[in-house]
């Protein structure tokens, strides 16, 4: 192996640079493995949620009827209330970060801030929405209702008989339950990032304030929970009906 | 084929088995020709370019595009020929002719449910003719399983909420396991049972009795099978031991217990001594017998008392057809001539009760029913 | 006149200052527990791993004892079924799938690459935590009444039958699988990110590119199987109709999610193993892998096909004709790449000059067995043979072959290898050459008898085969078998933690091999390198001639140095 070890030393002297980390040689390599690493999670992340999609794509395709009628009981002014919710939310978190990149500490603090908040609005639509299913006996396990026109009323009711399978009503929801929990979840996480990189800002800390990527970073994550929401809310709630 | 006593293939009993077979082979020459390759090439060039051996190292290869490819398409051809006749023969096992005979299976933990087209019913054994095609139609009643007749070479998962099938045409006579091949809980690997191939004459006959055997069990018979199921040979032996009485010859003798009473062993005190047995302990033993009171029906108590009553005798020995899963560990008994299966079983058995019905003088001791099959 | 009276005692040269190195850089436990140093990470990851090894071996042992009687010897069937499947779980999930990819992809990527560390250090120790909390969790499972499903955890027993520890124990293989996915990223982003001047993707050591396409892999492939598993759980706590066939679920949608990784892990298990072969048989023949770039693609290609054919698994699962024949054709283009390199590393032996010590004696048992391994798996892929040998011992011995026989085999071969870099010390070649003999034949009496009672029928997961006795003498063939390779598998537990103890200190490069990693100190300092190399030529460019012409003289030297010394054996190391 002819490799020569003469180059200049250069990862020891950063003292005053200290947002880069020693393995690094220097700022632009440490953005650059950052965001690439935040991507590569990402796409982690797309296989976490595509397993579900699949899940819910076969059985949908299976049982188009019962999915529609199910799926009727779900209320389309929240789901799109939180749907707006989250792209303003996604908005805030681009200018967080423009604002990071401008070195604007107020702005970015106040900019997440209101990523949160968006982010809280959502939560508590959702507590409304699951509440209200809750009521109705429709979440997923041993207690699902077992009266379909109690359920949803005259829409399961075809020509005189009840058009609706409330095993796989049950099948909807529990894929409902799962996928929108399981993104809920996330934001959830993601609240408590933000709020991290709030503290990290609010405390000047060299970490954040020097180089814009840690904040970057987040904002990705961010949009990736956002792009979530954007898949499942026309799956879900916007059902064309079926012939 | 065997080598020297230890088989070395299944038997071969069903149209697929033949066609199966050679493409079995054909994947085995090809193994083993190029795992010679590899073997020989790798320790040939260990040895020869060991280091300090004098050998032409001049005008190293390090790239060859021409013997890359050789060694790429040459793989490529061999392994697309033998899809090839994989996937023939798979498409011959998954298309069933459509003039089958139809039988239907039903999977639970743990044993098969067989049903005839007419109505015979049979549990971890299939009955079925020579020379016809057979379609087995099967759902499983809770978990997955499957059902696996390795003479045969058909396998098949049996699945809860849906049908699947399996079809075969059985070309010898002769007995062949059935295996569940899905792991399915605690007795997943007890849960085999056997085809029973037989001439065509003879299927109709025991079809049409009912698929019974011609002469039905005896009382004691039944109450044989109910006694090994129980395992009250476990403690219960030809001697008396640490654990319990024998019950040979005890009908109508007198029996001393514990305390000091005795009574006559009659029909009662048989069943007592099954249903509660402190009530009278047998002197020498204490509390150790467990208490079968209402895990033994009443129809049981009296095949078992039956049996109990000539157990020891000669014309006390199970037979050999349905062998229960649960009994103690025995091969699974064949007799000589095919014929005999339907009619013949329990005669042949109580005609010379004390040969092990599990082995004929000059059977190859191992495989019984894989040699079966082989000797035809 | 003043004169100071010393001992003689005082009067004893100090030994040369250790030079500083990872090792003894700081001895607290938390300068170990809460390190950031890949090396240090690798060595928690070496101990932790070899325990769960440790563990799944007796589970091992049990099942083989067990099977020497067709009806059983000291177990009860529910007992059995526990032991086997915490035999696989433990063997694939906390085993397999890490062991050479965190200890030694670890260890060396940074070192082969050039860098001081990997991309996220911390995220590497969070890593190592997860897989303890998994691994923990797992073990609590097993020990809280174990688990009784298979390692595969089919619906609906799993789902809604079994009344065991499914859901404990899944949820420590879900946390398990976030090391996994965590481990990947960081050898992606390293590897795109941090490779020293000069080191284009071409020069790179061929265990790179292998480590490259098991990181892809990994990231792809585990979050599928995480969230199928916990579907299970959620199935298993709610009473969720998506597995369950009466409440409109399908109980084959779980094998086509659980296979959809499964399979990919397989290679997660065997890709690592090639790139240790490739070192290996590089190294030790003193020549450039023939054909780098094609060995360098057929990874890539084995990573990509890999995804496509888990439905083999399924033939007779109820998955329709149509679907098994396609999988069937992928199955055998995703044979191909292996093949490949197979004769490629036999034609780098080819006109080179071969070292036989230990690491290169793993090296060509992993190639004979892995062939075998390889070429069975035909039998397997062809859909109309499968249907006959599908859940036999067959397929019990083919993966074995693969698992074992080249997985295992390469674990051994890069042990023994990169352990005077990993420690500083030398270990008794002799010893671990006749040790690795012991593990061939072990391993082949082992298994080899279990491709012939599969062939047979004997089901596999099967406690009792009483009604088919035809069957035990092959069991106690693989039995016997087994205990010769268990005591090939004990041996270098011991004479390798003796050599810690009682090895001669290793020079830098005492294998005479090339590579960054060899161009540092056995231990590498903490930083790995004093400079940043700069890299000029592909790793691997030794010239076979020249090679001869220094082996020649090692020869001579190695005769000479006999007859002064009257034919001892203490050699002194070879001029590398």
């Amino acid at each position: 192996m002819s490799a020569i070890t003469n180059s200049p030393d250069h990862g020891h002297g950063h003292g005053h640079d200290s947002a880069l980390h020693h393995q690094f040689e220097d700022i632009g390599q440490q953005n650059e493995s950052y965001i690439v690493g935040m991507w590569v999670f990402l796409s982690t992340e797309v296989m976490f949620f595509g397993a579900l999609f699949f899940i819910y794509t076969l059985y949908r395709w299976n049982y188009q009827q019962d999915f529609y009628i199910a799926h009727e009981h779900l209320n389309v002014i929240m789901g799109a209330v939180n749907t707006t919710v989250l792209l303003f939310s996604s908005f805030t978190m681009v200018m967080a970060v423009q604002s990071a990149q401008l070195k604007k500490r107020g702005h970015v603090i106040g900019y997440l801030l209101m990523t949160i908040a968006c982010a809280c609005v959502f939560l508590i639509i959702k507590y409304f929405e699951y509440s209200s299913k809750l009521a109705d006996h429709l979440y997923p396990g041993a207690g699902f209702a077992t009266d379909a026109q109690a359920a949803f009323g005259e829409h399961a009711i075809e020509a005189g008989k009840v058009a609706v399978n409330m095993n796989h009503a049950q099948l909807f929801y529990s894929l409902y339950f799962g996928m929108t929990g399981l993104h809920a979840v996330h934001i959830i996480a993601g609240i408590l990032v933000i709020g991290a990189l709030i503290r990290l800002w609010f405390n000047n800390a060299k970490s954040v304030t020097l180089d814009f990527v840690p904040t970057e970073m987040v904002g990705l994550y961010w949009h990736f929970v956002d792009l979530v929401w954007i898949f499942l809310f026309p799956l879900f709630y916007l059902m064309p009906k079926p012939h | 084929m065997s080598f020297f006593n230890f088989p070395l293939a299944p038997p071969s009993a069903s149209n697929i088995a033949q066609q199966y077979d050679f493409v079995f082979y054909a994947l085995v020459a090809l193994s083993v020709f190029f795992t010679l390759v590899v073997c020989a090439g790798a320790i040939f060039f260990a040895v020869r370019y060991k280091a300090g051996t004098k050998a032409d190292r001049s005008r190293p290869m390090y790239e060859n595009l021409p013997l890359e490819m050789t060694w790429t398409i040459i793989p490529l051809i061999l392994g697309l020929i033998m899809f090839y006749f994989g996937t023939a023969l798979f498409v011959k096992i998954k298309t069933p002719p459509k003039d089958c005979e139809e039988i239907y299976v039903i999977g639970k933990q743990w044993m098969w449910h067989m049903q005839h087209a007419n109505g015979v019913r049979e549990n971890n054994t299939l009955h079925v003719p020579l020379g016809r095609p057979i379609k087995l139609t099967m759902i499983s009643q809770d978990v997955l399983h499957a059902f696996y007749i390795p003479a045969f070479r058909v396998q098949m998962g049996v699945v809860p909420g849906r049908y699947t099938q399996l079809w075969f045409t059985a070309t010898q006579t002769g007995e062949y396991h059935i295996f569940c091949n899905m792991y399915c809980g605690t007795q997943h690997s007890e849960m085999g049972g056997k085809v029973v191939v037989m001439d065509p004459k003879d299927y109709a006959a025991w079809l049409a009795n009912g698929g019974q055997s011609t002469t039905p069990m005896s009382m004691e018979q039944t109450g044989a099978k109910i006694y090994a199921k129980m395992h009250c040979d476990n403690c219960h032996g030809a001697e008396d031991t640490l654990h319990a009485p024998s019950l040979y010859g005890i009908y109508r003798k007198r029996r001393v217990f514990a305390d000091g009473t005795s009574l006559i062993a009659d029909d009662e005190y048989l069943r007592d001594s099954i249903v509660k047995p402190y009530d009278h302990i047998t002197a020498g033993y204490g509390q150790t017998m467990p208490v079968y009171q209402s895990q033994v029906s009443e129809e049981d108590l009296l095949n078992l008392v039956a049996y109990i009553k000539v157990i020891g005798s000669p014309s006390a020995n199970p037979p050999t057809s349905n062998v229960n899963r649960h009994s103690a560990p025995t091969a699974v008994s064949s007799t000589n001539e095919a014929t005999s299966l339907a009619a013949n079983a329990v005669q042949a058995n109580t005609a010379d009760p004390d040969a092990t019905p599990t082995r004929r003088v000059g059977a190859p001791a191992v495989g019984a029913i894989a040699a079966e099959g082989r000797n035809r | 006149m003043s004169s100071t009276v010393i001992s003689p005692g005082e009067l004893k040269p100090k030994p040369p200052a250790e030079e500083p190195n990872y090792l003894n850089v700081n001895h607290t436990i938390s300068s170990w527990l809460l390190t950031g140093d890949h090396k240090r990470i690798a060595l928690l990851y070496l101990v932790s791993t070899s325990f769960f090894f440790f563990l799944g071996s007796i589970a091992a042992g049990l099942i083989r004892y067990e099977l020497t009687s067709p009806a059983g010897v000291v177990l009860e069937s529910d007992t059995y079924n526990k032991v086997f499947t915490s035999h696989g779980v433990i063997m694939v999930f906390t085993f397999l799938v890490v062991a050479i990819p965190a200890i030694f992809g670890n260890f060396l990527v940074p070192l082969m690459i050039g860098a001081r560390d990997l991309a996220f250090p911390r995220l590497n120790l969070a890593s190592w935590y997860m897989y303890m909390t998994g691994g923990t969790l797992i073990l609590a499972g097993m020990v809280f009444g174990g688990v009784d499903t298979g390692w595969t955890f089919y619906t609906p027993y799993s789902s809604m039958y079994s009344n065991t520890q499914v859901s404990m124990v899944i949820i420590g293989i879900f946390i398990a699988g976030f090391s996994t996915i965590t481990t990947g990223i960081n050898f992606v982003v390293t590897i795109h990110k941090m490779r020293a001047p000069g080191m284009t993707w071409f020069r790179l050591p061929l265990f790179i590119w292998a480590m490259y396409a098991t990181s892809l892999m990994m990231i792809l492939a585990t979050p599928v199987v995480a969230i199928t598993l916990m579907l299970v759980v959620y199935e298993r706590t709610f009473k969720l109709p998506i597995f369950s066939p009466e409440l409109g679920g399908d109980p084959v949608l779980f094998q086509h999610l659980f296979w959809f990784y499964s399979h990919p892990a397989v290679y997660i298990m065997i890709l690592p193993a090639f790139a240790v072969v490739s070192e290996l048989i590089a190294n030790f023949s003193r020549k450039r892998i023939f054909g780098y770039h094609f060995v360098a693609f057929s990874s890539l290609a084995i990573a990509g096909l890999g995804f496509l054919v888990w439905g083999h698994h399924m033939f007779v699962s109820s998955q329709s004709m149509y679907e098994s024949i396609v999988f069937s054709l992928i199955s055998f283009l995703v044979a191909v790449p292996s093949a490949i390199k197979i004769f490629n590393w036999m034609a780098t032996m080819y006109k080179g000059n071969v070292h036989l010590q230990s690491p290169m004696i793993y090296a060509i048992a992993f190639l004979m067995i892995f062939t075998v391994g390889g070429l069975t798996g035909l039998f397997l892929g062809a859909a109309g043979t499968d249907v006959h040998l599908t859940a036999t011992y067959f397929v019990v011995a083919h993966f074995h072959y693969v698992m074992v026989g080249g997985t295992m085999l390469a674990f051994l071969g890069a042990l023994h290898y990169w352990w005077p870099k990993m420690t500083g010390r030398m270990f008794s070649d002799g010893i671990a050459r006749v040790n690795a003999v012991i593990v061939f034949v072990g391993f082949n009496l082992t298994f080899f008898p279990q491709f012939i009672v599969g062939w047979l029928g004997m089901p596999r997961r099967y406690h009792y085969y009483y009604f088919a006795p035809e069957f035990q003498a092959y069991h106690i063939m693989s039995t016997l078998g087994a205990s010769v390779l268990g005591l090939g598998f004990i041996l270098p537990a011991f004479y390798l933690t003796q050599s810690l103890f009682t090895g001669k200190k290793a020079s830098a490069n005492p294998w005479g091999a090339h590579g960054l990693e060899w161009e540092t100190s056995s231990p590498p300092p903490t930083s790995n390198f004093l400079e940043t190399p700069i890299v000029m030529d592909e790793v691997y460019d030794f010239d076979p001639v020249s090679e001869h012409a220094r082996d020649l003289r090692n020869l001579q030297e190695a005769e000479e140095w006999k007859k002064a010394h009257d034919g001892m054996d203490n050699l002194p190391e070879e001029d590398n």
